[in-house]
């Protein structure tokens, strides 16, 4: 059994089906990248995943529990599913340090001194830890989204969503960020991650998927997907990533 | 992708000729003109100032000196003109760069003469109109006796004006709180609670404060007549808090629309629930936005309070218009508006403030 499942999901918003019946199963300790166009539906299926967004169809399963539907402890299942946002969505009125405690102090009661210590060591760990004191508009937008992925990780998370991350970063600031992503994943922390940057999804990911207006067209290993795809829209789709340079 | 020929096309577009420097010399005659009529204006006013005074030397320095300020704005329009020379000398020697910056420089100088100009006309025409047909403006409004006699009784007045605002805007921040978490109440179950609230701030937007008093400070005593005994101010401190919280609650509402929903997708996804997200996320964000309209409504109440003379309570306008009909001059009105003017201005240059201080931050940001 997958630590993941996602079994024919569905969602609407009004007429318009943005997810048309998705799977996918992560197993533990395994990167799974959804790849494809804007608006074919990876954002909103990781929000589904810790239900930012509720299902119109099928279930999510984490560790064989059901996630969806009516009387799920949503902040509870929100400890263990983080998540990392493309525009970071730190909170502009918190120094760096309080972004990071918030959620351990407020959520799950780790008394303050203790948070903090955590909260710092984290930020070390990203090189963040003078930043500290700093609130999020002094920051660059590669710091930010260290920060982010911070304050998602001191939550202690069993599986990590990132939303595209490095969509809005300065291409000179790509690069540290996805060396955390990178040292998570041989770390062994579970990912499901929305990603434009292909050459990264080919190293560390075990399966991508190329979904394609709310549908999943193509999955399995990134050597089968990127240097023999199956299907015509995979095909069109990475060479014309291939032509901005992206890979 | 392969170059498109046609796309740019040089035959298409022409080097342009090099600009010629801007015409200074009639925009110099023109401040030059206005400079005057202002100078003649100001100096029919002071006459007028003068004359109203029955030649008194404080009249009379204080005409000389705007006479005086109003002669300033021949000095740019004079070096307007200099400039104008400058431009055809480098012109004519060939010099078309530094002639653009002459000419650039005599317009600037001339425009300064003649803003300062206009600003000399309308002081004029301001003292002329206080100070003609025998100063009737002057008498009816600016009664320097009538506002001496009427001083003290009406500062009395306004102390009312001013607890008055300060009591119903506390309440207001608490009532408005309460109405603005009835109208963001969720689901079925909070439906019929926001349509309450929904209907209480459109029907007390609606209705003119000056009704409402009227209704309430005429009408609670009639339908419940232990109010009888009350103060009537605690009854317009009623009527200003039932007014005011719809505007405040609608204030809160905005506030708190107006951060963005990745803060609450944020908070909601690091296991924070509804109301932890509302006070540790939204609420610290929205207060900051929220004070500038808060304090545009505490100065409308404030101003607001001179509708509670229709109920004969004994507040400023209440007096100033007692004394009006005793003085047969309408100085003591004047007065009251002045007291408003003190203490309105401040406010609201501090409402600038944060508001500049709010968006140089987001500039900066």
């Amino acid at each position: 059994m997958a630590f993941l499942e996602i079994k024919d999901v569905r969602k609407s918003y009004g007429d318009f089906e943005v997810l048309k019946g998705v799977s996918i199963n992560v197993e533990r300790h395994e990167v799974v990248c959804l790849i494809g166009a804007s608006g074919s539906g990876k954002s909103t299926l990781l929000r589904c995943v810790n239900q930012l967004e509720e299902v119109n169809g099928g279930e999510i399963l984490i560790d064989g529990d059901t996630v969806t539907g009516a009387g799920v402890d949503l902040n509870r299942l929100r400890r263990d599913v983080g998540i990392v946002f493309q525009s970071y969505n730190l909170f502009p009125h918190m120094s760096v340090l309080k972004n990071v405690m918030l959620a351990p102090t407020m959520v799950a009661g780790v008394n303050g001194k203790e948070a903090k210590e955590k909260a710092m060591a984290l930020l070390e760990s990203v090189g963040m830890a003078e930043k500290a004191g700093s609130y999020p508009d002094m920051l660059s937008g590669g710091q930010q989204q260290r920060v982010a992925i911070v304050r998602a990780l001191a939550m202690e998370p069993r599986i990590m969503l990132l939303d595209e991350i490095t969509a809005a970063l300065d291409p000179e600031l790509v690069g540290d960020v996805l060396e955390i992503v990178r040292q998570l994943a041989h770390d062994g922390l579970t990912m499901l991650l929305a990603t434009h940057e292909m050459g990264f999804a080919k190293e560390v990911a075990s399966k991508v998927c190329f979904l394609e207006q709310g549908a999943i067209l193509e999955m399995g290993p990134p050597k089968d997907i990127f240097e023999n795809p199956q299907e015509e829209r995979t095909q069109q789709f990475l060479s014309r990533v291939v032509k901005s340079g992206r890979l | 992708m392969t170059s498109a020929p046609g796309l740019v096309r040089d035959d298409l577009q022409p080097a342009p000729e090099p600009s010629p420097p801007q015409q200074v010399a009639n925009l110099a005659v023109f401040a030059l003109v206005v400079d005057l009529f202002g100078i003649a204006l100001v100096v029919y006013g002071a006459k007028l100032l003068r004359d109203y005074n029955h030649g008194h030397v404080l009249a009379t320095l204080v005409g000389a000196l705007l006479v005086l300020i109003s002669l300033y704005p021949l000095w740019p329009t004079i070096q307007g003109f200099s400039g104008a020379r400058k431009r055809s000398g480098l012109l004519g020697g060939g010099q078309l760069v530094a002639a653009r910056r002459a000419a650039a420089r005599g317009r600037e100088d001339a425009s300064i003469g003649l803003g300062y100009g206009v600003a000399a006309i309308i002081v004029g025409c301001l003292m002329w109109l206080a100070l003609t047909n025998q100063g009737a403006v002057a008498d009816t409004f600016f009664r320097v006796n009538a506002w001496s006699q009427s001083f003290s009784q009406a500062i009395q007045g306004f102390w009312i004006n001013i607890w008055v605002a300060v009591v119903s805007f506390v309440l207001v921040l608490i009532f408005g709180l309460v109405l603005a978490i009835m109208r963001m109440l969720p689901g079925r179950a909070g439906a019929p609670l926001r349509l309450i609230a929904t209907v209480y701030c459109d029907v007390f937007r609606a209705i003119p404060a000056i009704v409402t008093v009227l209704l309430v400070v005429f009408g609670v005593p009639l339908a419940f007549t232990f109010t009888q005994t009350w103060n009537s101010a605690y009854l317009g401190v009623v009527a200003l808090t039932l007014t005011y919280s719809a505007y405040v609650a609608e204030v809160y509402r905005a506030g708190l629309a107006s951060i963005h929903p990745s803060q609450t997708a944020a908070a909601r996804s690091l296991g924070l629930g509804y109301a932890q997200t509302l006070r540790a996320v939204l609420v610290p964000q929205a207060v900051r936005r929220m004070v500038p309209p808060l304090l545009n409504d505490f100065i409308s109440l404030q101003k607001d309070t001179a509708l509670l003379s229709i109920a004969a309570i004994p507040e400023v306008l209440t007096v100033t218009k007692l004394w009006e009909s005793k003085l047969f001059t309408l100085a003591p009105v004047t007065l009251a508006a002045v007291f408003f003017i003190i203490i309105t201005i401040p406010q609201a240059r501090f409402v600038d403030y944060l508001v500049n201080k709010d968006a140089a931050k987001r500039a900066g940001g």
